[in-house]
């Protein structure tokens, strides 16, 4: 099934879905290093990104719209990240938190660091730092919900497969 | 008055109904809706992103049973035991102090002889 991804929905209704989407970022927070302490403290009362409609501590993959991969990404987690990416419900999407997430960071010759998540996951917003304090974060979320307001599910999703073989 | 009686639960009815159709209509409209693209890892049972280990259907040792059993017992034992020892000296100042304490003494052996058959029954080894 799914409309949103078939037929290019009206604008109206498109507006409709889009901001209900943005304002209900249930995110699962892939904290692989220090910077999963930024994005606890981005959830806390100081900066609390509740008020924005993050929601954070997801129960699993399963039920998230938004992945945060805060830290270091080993070449040993990457299969890990990968999967737990596969699980989520679409649409999905993903920030990248931190140098290590972007690039590699500071660890971008180390023999055991892949060279930034993206290679092995689509990343919808990268947020630089080393760490980023928790304003970065409320602003790469801002950018987020500003491209799924303005994003066709019919364009993001024209370029995948419509069906994959179940396991 | 009866139709009083009644109409309580029309309004129950009504609200398992509401509560029915708002599933219904969520779900259904959220089908229509979303995208979906899987994978053959979506399909796979999510334990941490690691491989799952060994299959859905599992045994326990059936020996934990017992030794559940008989924990279980001794510690609703603990639980009553202690709000009785702070309430025992009020009820001694009333006169029923002795009868009470009986009463307990009674419950205990009762546990005792209980632990006692499971001894002799040699579900305390372990082996």
């Amino acid at each position: 099934m799914g409309l949103s991804d078939k037929v290019e929905v009206p604008p109206p209704i498109r507006f409709v879905l889009n901001w209900g989407r943005k304002y209900s970022l249930w995110v699962f927070n892939f904290g692989l290093a220090c910077c999963a302490i930024e994005f606890i403290a981005t959830s806390m009362a100081e900066h609390d990104f509740i008020r924005m409609g993050v929601i954070p501590f997801a129960h699993g993959p399963r039920q998230a719209d938004l992945m945060v991969v805060s830290g270091t990404l080993t070449d040993k987690m990457a299969p890990a990240v990968k999967r737990l990416y596969e699980q989520m419900p679409e649409p999905k999407y993903v920030i990248s938190f931190g140098s290590c997430a972007n690039c590699g960071g500071p660890y971008w010759d180390s023999y055991s660091v892949a060279k930034g998540v993206d290679q092995i996951i689509p990343v919808d917003v990268y947020v630089p730092g080393c760490p980023p304090r928790p304003e970065a974060l409320l602003q790469g979320i801002i950018k987020l919900q500003t491209k799924i307001q303005n994003e066709s599910l019919k364009q993001r999703y024209s370029a995948e497969p419509l069906t994959v073989e179940a396991g | 008055m009866s139709n009083d009686y009644f109409a309580d639960y029309v309004t129950v009815g009504s609200v398992f109904l509401a509560g029915v159709a708002f599933v219904v209509v969520a779900f259904t409209a959220a089908m229509l809706v979303r995208p979906t693209r899987p994978r053959r890892e979506k399909y796979l049972t999510y334990e941490c992103g690691i491989d799952p280990v060994g299959v859905g259907w599992s045994q326990t040792q059936i020996r934990y049973y017992v030794f559940a059993f008989l924990f279980v017992i001794f510690d609703i034992e603990s639980v009553f035991l202690f709000p009785f020892a702070t309430v025992l000296r009020t009820f001694d100042a009333a006169g029923d102090g002795v009868a009470i304490l009986v009463e307990m003494v009674i419950f205990i052996l009762l546990l005792a002889v209980g632990l006692l058959y499971a001894w002799k029954k040699k579900v305390l080894e372990w082996v």
